[in-house]
């Protein structure tokens, strides 16, 4: 096995003269360059097309993009036919901001744009400095005073009352801004030589990490009050909030095990032999070279966080997702919970979508 | 776990020397040790006031009493007047029945698509891709109900859609024409998995022969002998019938063949099509991790393509792709929990059931912990077993 892959690499077939009309090379060379291939191009291109036609015909053409308020009579008549997109501009309200105080909602709305604007400013490698702790540390405390108020004029919205994207958006941050500085500490606990601490580390990210986080949702829903003191109980959002950082902090640690692992050998020895401490040693020059190592990783653990905040609607808390569910519990609209759901996801996706791409833009800089 | 430690294992020294560092590494493990005892001690000191406070009596005595709950679709025999044990014990069984063929579903399915990105076919391709971006991006709660809602929006049993001879969908569920299995049949299937085995292991007694003496020996009779011949003869000696049973409708509900209920097939789908686009992903990167060289040193070689892909390009692929396909296993198994949220009776499900039932929080979540825990180390186990097989024999 290992004898073949000292071979040099061939040089590869000469390239054939460039003869004919361009657009039927390309088809020739991508989609019909054998009979196999050529079959398998027109069964794909039937079905596609059929596809197609028919979500154009559904969604687009025989669909009802408006409807009177609360009358949903026209959605009705092309029920089967067409989709009935008209229950989005109808319920957008509550399926983005929940039961937020109507009047206020454009202070949950500033917040998600300045939450967008945040994750957007650290994509910015010019900005990966110190002064970014501070832009996050800044950004978020006003997010607080966006949503909670009671101070400079705003009413005070009690957290019970959020719901929709900003609960999606902070139990997704919140948990990543929490959850990485554990990550590290984890990481390192679990590559300490002290066993104590190492195997308090391996058995925390473990346990975690064996568990569907539904579990730990449901601890945090019902087991957290039996632990705290009688009379002293926290709110249900905040409790998620803690079962997403645990688990995040779990999943991070590992990502970020895999960055330690990376840094080589004599960068250990070199801040040694400097005689630097244990804390100045790692934050000075190890965590720096580890933490660049793993920052695809790391944008794709936040993708898949991002998606498991969806979690939360089976303790029942307002997320993106559980408004919407709750949104076509209308009698009128019920039966529109596709057209919803598909809103829903798009939201998602462009999210995902969007931190996907930066990913990948990342390991392709950091793969040349 | 000591050898990620780039430093060389400090100088042994208990009671003896105890050096500045020793000192200072005790000083932190018996600080860290004592803040997650006084944590523990603290909640557990307020659990127990707290479940005396509301006359909840710990234990596990509760799984004895009458369960009383409905499950509907059980893989084992089930009804209400039965303990809580075997409720629970039914749940598992749901969870792996979804588990397990989810895993083998999932990873044909997604084989399938990352070959298919990988296609030479323009078209092909770009659908495999556009079929993983997609739905990698979308929670996969969102893509269960999504699957739910339409399982719902099917016709009623007896305007059933049927795509082909014998299969049914419907809202309730899809209905496929079944073989039914008793012990004759289980018999004939035992043969066919013995002459596998008794295959398997002349083919590598076969090989061995071959890398002895450079002589080919074909392994196809063998295969036809074992595989073939001895369940049909098994099958004939005992007379053994394979008669399909057709579902039909009767009234409004179908009778016969077999029943995959909605919550059930909704669970299915989802996590089957959304597991498979990450497999798609780990089965591409594997098959391009391997050389351009690999390929063009095999064709060389003049080797048939079918035996290239199997002897030379799959087991340097199998390295890369084994890994990560592991954590999506247990990634799948840990997901099939949302299953709570469309009311298929996992086990989670069912201890939610359990929960408000009895009050019995701690043992009920305690009891889906060690359920997953030990799934997730079984197939962890298994998984690096097969990665150990498959590893480079290095000099």
């Amino acid at each position: 096995m290992t004898a073949i892959t000292d071979m040099p690499d061939l040089p590869r077939a000469a390239r054939r003269p460039q003869i004919g009309n361009p657009v039927l090379r390309w088809l020739r060379t991508n989609l019909f360059s054998s009979i196999p291939n050529g079959i398998l191009t027109v069964v794909l291109l039937a079905v596609l097309t059929k596809g197609v036609v028919s979500f154009v015909q559904w969604g687009i053409a025989n669909a009802v993009w408006f409807a009177p308020a609360n009358d949903s009579s026209a959605c009705k008549a092309a029920r089967g036919l067409g989709a009935c997109w008209a229950v989005i501009p109808e319920k957008y309200r509550f399926i983005l901001f929940g039961t937020y105080p109507f009047d206020e909602q454009w202070r949950p709305a500033l917040s998600v744009v300045l939450f967008i604007a945040l994750f957007f400013l650290s994509t910015r490698r010019a900005l990966w400095r110190r002064e970014l702790a501070y832009l996050w540390i800044g950004a978020l405390a006003l997010i607080s005073v966006l949503m909670w108020g009671g101070v400079f004029g705003l009413s005070f919205v009690s957290q019970d009352r959020w719901g929709g994207l900003p609960v999606t958006l902070i139990l997704a941050t919140f948990g990543l801004a929490f959850g990485f500085p554990l990550g590290i500490l984890v990481a390192l606990g679990r590559r300490s030589k002290l066993p104590a601490i190492r195997s308090l580390s391996v058995l925390y990210v473990e346990l975690i990490r064996g568990v569907p986080l539904v579990s730990l949702l449901f601890m945090a829903s019902v087991m957290f009050p039996l632990f705290m003191p009688s009379g002293f109980n926290i709110d249900k959002l905040l409790r998620a909030q803690i079962a997403i950082i645990l688990f995040a902090g779990a999943y991070l640690a590992e990502v970020i095990r895999g960055g330690l692992q990376a840094v080589p050998r004599g960068q250990y020895e070199a801040a040694d032999a400097l005689g630097l401490s244990y804390w100045r040693k790692h934050r000075l020059v190890v965590l720096p070279q580890a933490i660049r190592h793993v920052i695809p990783p790391l944008v794709n653990t936040f993708i898949a966080f991002f998606k498991d905040t969806s979690l939360v609607l089976i303790i029942g808390i307002f997320d993106l997702l559980t408004t919407a569910k709750t949104a076509i519990i209308d009698p009128a609209w019920q039966q529109f919970s596709v057209e919803v759901y598909i809103f829903v996801a798009a939201i998602y996706f462009v999210f995902c979508f969007a931190m996907s791409r930066y990913s990948r833009s990342l390991e392709a800089t950091s793969a040349r | 776990m000591t050898s990620d430690d780039p430093r060389p294992p400090p100088r042994r020294s208990f009671f003896g020397a105890l050096g500045p560092n020793e000192l200072k590494g005790l000083f932190w493990q018996v600080l860290v040790v004592g803040i997650a005892v006084a944590v523990i001690v603290f909640l557990w000191s307020n659990t127990v006031t707290n479940l005396s406070a509301r006359r909840i009596t710990t234990g596990f005595a509760f799984l004895g009493r009458e369960a009383g709950m409905p499950i509907a679709d059980s893989l084992l025999a089930y009804n209400p007047k039965d303990s809580y044990l075997w409720a629970f014990v039914v749940g598992v069984a749901n969870t792996l029945r979804v588990a397990v063929i989810g895993i083998v579903l999932a990873t044909i399915f997604g084989t399938l698509i990352g070959i298919s990105r990988l296609s030479a076919n323009w078209l092909l391709s770009r659908f495999a891709a556009v079929y993983v971006e997609v739905l990698r991006d979308i929670p996969l709660l969102l893509q269960l109900l999504f699957w739910y809602v339409l399982m719902q929006a099917l016709p009623a049993a007896r305007a059933a859609w049927r795509p082909v001879e014998g299969v049914f969908l419907s809202n309730r569920g899809l209905i496929l024409p079944a073989i039914p299995v008793g012990s004759p049949q289980l018999w004939v299937l035992g043969a066919a998995v013995l002459g596998c085995a008794a295959f398997f292991v002349i083919q590598r007694w076969l090989v061995a022969q071959q890398i002895r003496d450079g002589k080919p020996r074909p392994a196809w009779p063998f295969a036809l002998g074992l595989i073939v011949v001895l369940p049909v003869a098994v099958s004939l000696l005992l007379g053994v019938s394979w008669t399909i049973e057709w579902p039909e409708l009767r009234g409004f509900n179908f009778v016969g063949g077999l029943t995959l209920a909605p919550e059930y097939f909704a669970l299915l789908i989802a996590l089957v099509t959304y597991t498979s686009a990450f497999i798609a992903e780990i089965v591409r990167s594997g098959i391009q991790s391997v050389p351009r060289g690999q390929w063009d040193a095999a064709s060389a070689l003049g080797l048939r393509r079918s035996f290239m892909l199997r002897q030379i390009i799959l087991p340097q692929a199998l390295r890369v792709i084994v890994p990560p396909m592991t954590s999506q296993y247990l990634n799948l198994t840990k997901n099939s929990s949302l299953a709570v949220a469309i009311g298929y009776q996992d086990v989670v499900s069912v201890a939610n059931t359990t929960l408000n039932q009895t009050g019995q929080a701690i043992e009920a979540i305690s009891l889906i912990m060690a359920v997953f825990l030990t799934i997730s180390l079984g197939i962890s186990f298994f998984m690096n077993w097969f990665n150990a097989r498959i590893a480079l024999a290095e000099r």
